[in-house]
């Protein structure tokens, strides 16, 4: 299983290598790969029907208690199956799709990319690689997201969405660490017994909070929805991929997964309940509205992502059961339908609904795909969809009277998204056909046999339900249950209130389908009240964090050395002034301090001299000059007090210093006076408090006691263990040799940076 | 700064400190000194050069761009401290021989090591200064 999932990481190591090698206008042979792994994870279909969990580790971080641990049960099968299968139809569509594309083969590897994140995802063991692969299919998604990078909007949404599930990624990781504290155990499989301990920790409202503004962001939930839409600015592979089937349902994913554990409680179930019906309802209005197809699908995706949280949120067997069910319903007629928008955009050249229609005529198995996948959308009988319906009624139903508010929501919801779903799947198809589209004709087989694929098998599933019924969706709930579960999928269940609210829901979807017209004016009004959407917070929030981050360095970043270093300054003084007047008691022990010689105080006397000549002489070269005699002056000291590295090295630097500064010197205009007697009076105060400040330090690190293990171990060591007689030349190249070698390295980075800053203004000068 | 004595006196100098650098570089297991220091001391000695007989003149001289004595320095570092592994010894332990050579001393792979800090100390100053003196 570890290669099964590590292989997609490879893959796209190599993919843009090998396409170049073998250069040919085919990329089909791609598709073996997500075709072996679907072959793969559906041979293990028995053995997990049979109640089984295969799982494998390797040991990845011993220390941090990280492993790659992969955990095959129930749920996580639906998902690899989802994953691989649509995967594998989805690299099908796109040779076709992006023939000859200059980056078809970047677009092959970050696929490859992605579904190996999410098959991670999915099948992590460990809360801790869970969350790694959370945040890889993030960072993946951003690479699709703006694949076609040279249109700006495409770039923007793919920040938008990075920087949305981004957020989500560090909610995720804090809840995670919370919950590995609490639990003390990062194994997901064996958290699940320990659910009521975690669940009477005082921290489970935090692991909670995190969770679930994880889940929200990554599923598109309300406040945290609109990057969805925004991000079908994607090729319409991806929009296929991620946003309907695989990475929108991670959020969904992680909720399922954590219901054993974090769930069964108020406070789990409310505001799973409150956001996901909130979602489902907003989204679907808004769905009806859209005129661009893509748009449309994606708010009845957001819609549909809405009643996942929702069920998930109801949390009894039926709500579970009818959550995995309509996991798989959505999945396989939406990644139709997106399909289907996408030969028709690549066809015709646009997805304005309003000017298509009659395309049955031109492209009637695309037609028929789109037709199919409605009618299971619509829950019309005889399709899956009607069974995963019918299954969300049953749940909400049987919630008391409750119950009837929520149902009455998910009948709301339902109307909605079947009109949708009409307006995506039917509407383009039927009718006359404008005579601009009547030269069109049937895109190559890649391409509309994958969505032909997808929604017949919504309609097999819904005939025979038996197929599905203990495969899949029993290991699906009773992996979220943790029990067995006793139910059947049937399609009729009798004459009952179920049918009847189903049949409501048909009859007023269709009555609305003929009712209202997708048009301009509908669509203006409905987006009148944009100003109040979380979006547009955000983006307001965007621009004044902008704003005000630039008017933030603007201040600080002036560009002048002078305001610079008065600004450090006078931190570090305030910093230092008010530990030393409050948190130190100051107290300069006399008797431990060795007596003064006449040439140290000749050489304080030199220093004095030297540093008042800096300050008031008229000339640079003569402040450069005094300078280097300070520090010389510095140099001897060391000596005095037996430092001959550090007097060495202090001497050689200090001539350098002096070189440089008049080598720059050199070239400056004649000394002018450019500071007033205010702006002297003010730099020499802070000079000189800064000083004494430093002084009182000093003195008082004298004070301290100082533990002599470290110093006696070198001393006594260099020798022994380093061959050397000069501690400090051991300390530097043996003992913390790994520090110099940093520092090295350091020192070249600057190096670089002088050069490449003065080279490239120098260019700039030239070019002028 | 052109004189002749400093031109001439630069002449002699320049190997002169350049020999006293290695000298620093070489004792400083054992005495004052090590590759730091004995990387200012070389530049010092180029520096001063280029001051008496122009930029160019001392350009010629070393005859490649000083920045590659970064690159050079870092790798020599870098195997010096990663020769150990060759052992089953983990990064950065010293190896030393067990006879010393004559003028040299003993050498370990401290003493590449520090070879290669002086290098890339070399690089360093000299990549500044001269990139310093030609924008002005």
């Amino acid at each position: 299983m570890l290669l099964a999932v590590l292989s997609g990481f490879f893959v796209a190591l190599g993919l843009p290598l090998i396409i170049k090698v073998f250069k040919g206008p085919n990329t089909l042979w791609v598709s073996l790969f997500p075709l072996s792994l679907f072959i793969y994870f559906i041979s293990k279909l028995p053995a997990i029907k049979d109640g089984e969990t295969l799982s494998s580790s390797w040991a990845w971080v011993p220390s941090l208690g990280i492993g790659l641990d992969f955990y095959l049960d129930g749920l996580s099968l639906l998902f690899t199956l989802l994953i691989t299968g649509i995967g594998t139809l989805v690299f099908v569509y796109t040779s076709s799709y992006l023939k000859g594309h200059i980056y078809l083969d970047r677009f092959y590897a970050y696929l490859s990319l992605f579904m190996a994140s999410m098959l991670g995802l999915v099948l992590a063991d460990n809360i801790i690689t869970l969350f790694i692969f959370w945040e890889l299919t993030s960072i993946s998604s951003f690479f699709l997201i703006g694949f076609n990078n040279d249109n700006e909007a495409s770039r923007k949404s793919a920040l938008t969405a990075l920087s949305i599930t981004g957020l989500g990624g560090f909610f995720l990781l804090t809840g995670m660490v919370t919950l590995g504290y609490v639990a003390q155990e990062y194994q997901i499989s064996a958290l699940a017994t320990l659910s009521e301990e975690i669940q009477a920790n005082a921290l489970y409202p935090l692991i909670l909070v995190m969770v679930f503004v994880a889940a929200f962001t990554k599923s598109a939930q309300f406040p945290f929805h609109f990057w969805l839409p925004g991000a079908m600015k994607a090729p319409t592979p991806v929009s296929t991929y991620l946003h309907s089937a695989t990475m929108v349902k991670a959020g969904i994913y992680l909720l399922a997964r954590f219901t054993p554990i974090l769930g069964n409680h108020e406070w789990w179930n409310g505001p799973l309940i409150i956001v996901g019906s909130i979602t489902m309802v907003y989204a679907a209005i808004h769905a009806i509205f859209r005129l661009d197809l893509k748009a449309i699908l994606a708010y009845s995706t957001i819609s549909a992502l809405g009643i996942l949280v929702f069920l998930i949120g109801l949390g009894t067997d039926e709500a579970l059961l009818a959550a995995g069910v309509f996991i798989l319903v959505h999945a396989l007629y939406k990644a139709t339908l997106f399909l289907v928008t996408g030969i028709i955009d690549h066809e015709t050249g646009t997805r304005d609904v309003s000017k298509l229609s009659g395309l049955n005529k031109v492209m009637l198995p695309v037609g028929i795909a789109a037709i199919l996948a409605a009618i299971s959308n619509a829950g019309i009988p005889a399709s899956f969809g009607f069974i995963g319906k019918d299954l969300i009624y049953e749940a909400t139903l049987h919630l008391g009277n409750m119950g009837y508010v929520l149902t009455g929501l998910a009948v709301i919801t339902n109307v909605c998204l079947l009109f949708a779903g009409f307006l995506a799947g039917i509407k383009p198809f039927i009718g006359p056909l404008p005579p601009a589209f009547s030269k069109l004709h049937l895109p190559p087989a890649t391409m509309w046999v994958p969505p032909l694929i997808l929604a017949s098998l919504g309609m097999v599933f819904g005939l025979f339900p038996m197929v599905v019924d203990t495969a899949l969706i029993k290991p699906i709930v009773s992996s979220m249950t943790l029990g067995t579960p006793t139910f059947e999928l049937k399609i009729w269940h009798g004459f009952n209130i179920v049918l009847l609210l189903s049949l409501l829901t048909i009859g007023s979807g269709i009555a609305l389908y003929f009712i209202l017209k997708p048009s301009e004016v509908l669509f203006a009004k409905a987006t009148r009240f944009e100003k109040l959407s979380p979006e547009s917070a955000v983006n307001q929030f965007a621009k004044g964090f902008v704003s005000f981050s630039s008017k933030w360095t603007n201040f600080f970043q002036n560009g002048y050395l002078r305001y610079y270093l008065i600004t450090i300054l006078s931190f570090l003084s305030l910093l230092l002034g008010y530990r030393l007047f409050y948190g130190v008691e100051i107290y300069v022990d006399t008797s431990t301090l060795s007596d003064i010689t006449l040439y140290e105080a000749v050489i304080v006397l030199i220093m004095a001299a030297a540093i008042f000549f800096t300050v008031f002489s008229k000339s640079r070269l003569t402040a450069v000059a005094s300078m280097g005699v300070v520090g010389y002056c510095f140099c001897l000291i060391f000596l005095f007090y037996s430092a001959p590295d550090l007097a060495m090295t202090q001497f050689s630097i200090d001539t350098l210093t002096v070189i440089l500064f008049v080598l720059v010197l050199y070239n400056l205009p004649k000394y002018l006076t450019l500071s007033d007697t205010r702006d002297r009076i003010r730099d020499g105060l802070l000079s000189l408090i800064f000083g004494a400040l430093i002084s009182i330090l000093t003195l008082e690190v004298m004070n301290e006691t100082v533990t002599k293990d470290i110093t006696s171990y070198y001393a006594e060591n260099a020798y022994i263990l380093g061959k050397g007689k000069n501690v400090v030349n051991v300390i530097l190249v043996d003992f913390r040799g790994f520090d110099t070698m940093v520092e090295i390295t350091v020192l070249a980075i600057a190096a670089l940076g002088v050069f490449s800053l003065l080279k490239l203004r120098l260019k700039s000068i030239e070019k002028e | 700064m052109k004189t002749l004595i400093f031109k001439t006196a630069s002449n002699y100098l320049l190997p002169l400190l350049l020999l006293f650098a290695v000298f620093i570089l070489l004792r400083g297991h054992y005495l004052p000194g090590g590759g730091f220091v004995g990387g200012l001391i070389a530049s010092i000695a180029f520096v001063i050069h280029s001051f008496a007989n122009g930029l160019e003149t001392t350009r010629k001289i070393i005859k490649f761009h000083p920045g590659f004595l970064m690159p050079v320095g870092l790798t020599i570092a870098l195997v010096a401290g990663a020769a150990p592994w060759l052992f089953g010894m983990p990064f950065m332990t010293g190896l030393w021989m067990d006879e010393p050579i004559p003028v040299i001393g003993l050498v370990g792979s401290a003493l590449f090591f520090d070879t290669g800090v002086f290098l890339v100390v070399i690089g360093v100053t000299l990549t500044i200064i001269f990139t310093i003196s030609e924008g002005l």
